[in-house]
């Protein structure tokens, strides 16, 4: 199999784990779908934006939890934040965490709240590994003189 | 799932283009719902914040604007929870105002909680949309300004939509449900069961 081929299946391939096992969801196939000739850098763009955000929020959320009188308003107000724009983008499990980390701030129950701090990160750094290892992936496709695969629901 | 013509929108509205001011405090989101209004051939203007809002449709303070004509705003698109000036704040601010009152304006929310849906939209709002956005809502958004955007009244649910799967409501709406006018904008048939329930108890 020639290598335009070959990195075409290991696209298709390593996308398809990541819907299934849950790291994207259907927003992110809405993402693709808005990116065209006019717009081929759309998808990378807003994802970097988004690993921006994130990595603020995440410095945000240490700070703030580590302050001697935790202000779980403004801790709940950070994780909303975060819901959104990881919800924006389709990573999933990110989103998900953000869910249980607002059930936290709620009960103020600080423990809890800093154990999802520590997943939280942990899915974030994961989700930007395999985001950064598909766009990689396209490029690579696309150096080699291929076209991505379009991923279909 | 097939692969959207997105570029057939531009040309089959002829020359109208439509200015859509969005407010929302996530750049991501700013991003996201510029390139669906652009995609969908509209004028965008983003902003971060209900009081830069202001300041564009020239209503803070004093500063009576440039004509008001110049920088016409056919639809306003507005996060709710933003710090500072909430969507529903800035609602009722353009509500209030006599000037841009008549100018639509859309909420959008992560969070579907019925008394936030029910407060924006008895202050005047045309929509109430459930992040993400989808492309599916903006192109409601743009038929709703192609016919006047003024559409107050609806009787059932016999809205024409090109695409009638309803990707923001929270419930599917039952389309052979009876309902008698009620003021509220051709869009909102997205609205949850209860909401609609409690209308029809009104009326």
């Amino acid at each position: 199999m020639e290598i335009v081929g070959q990195l075409q299946k290991q696209f298709v391939d390593f996308s398809t784990s990541l819907y299934g096992e849950g790291f994207l969801d259907e927003q992110y196939l809405q993402l693709q779908k808005l990116q065209d000739e006019s717009n081929p850098d759309f998808v990378c763009e807003v994802v970097s934006l988004f690993f921006d955000d994130s990595e603020k929020l995440l410095n945000n959320l240490a700070t703030a939890l580590q302050q001697q009188v935790v202000d779980f308003k403004q801790v709940d107000a950070h994780v909303h934040q975060f819901k959104g724009s990881s919800s924006s983008i389709g990573a999933q499990r990110v989103k998900n965490m953000c869910v249980a980390f607002r059930n936290f701030c709620e009960e103020k129950n600080l423990d809890g709240c800093l154990r999802c701090l520590q997943q939280l990160n942990h899915e974030y750094f994961l989700v930007k590994n395999k985001l950064e290892t598909l766009f990689r992936l396209e490029r690579q496709i696309v150096e080699a003189g291929g076209t991505v695969p379009v991923i279909v629901a | 799932m097939a692969v959207e013509d997105i570029g057939s929108g531009c040309s089959s509205s002829g020359d109208q283009e439509f200015h859509v001011l969005a407010v929302d405090d996530s750049i991501i989101d700013r991003k996201v719902i510029e390139r669906l209004l652009k995609i969908s051939c509209c004028k965008v203007t983003a902003v971060e914040s209900g009081s830069r809002a202001l300041q564009y449709l020239g209503i803070d303070g004093e500063r009576s604007s440039l004509g008001f004509d110049e920088l016409k705003v056919n639809l306003i698109i507005t996060d709710y929870s933003m710090p500072g000036m909430t969507g529903y704040e800035l609602l009722k601010k353009i509500k209030g105002s006599t000037k841009l009152r008549k100018i639509p304006v859309v909420i959008m929310s992560s969070e579907n909680i019925l008394a936030r849906i029910d407060r924006c939209l008895e202050e005047g709002a045309e929509d109430f949309l459930m992040k993400p956005v989808q492309l599916s809502d903006v192109e409601r958004l743009r038929d709703f300004m192609l016919r006047g955007g003024e559409d107050r009244e609806v009787v059932g649910c016999k809205r024409k939509t090109r695409d009638d799967s309803c990707s923001s409501s929270v419930l599917s709406c039952d389309r052979d449900h009876p309902l008698s006018p009620i003021s509220v904008s051709a869009m909102a048939h997205c609205k949850p069961i209860s909401k609609r329930s409690r209308l029809l108890a009104t009326d």
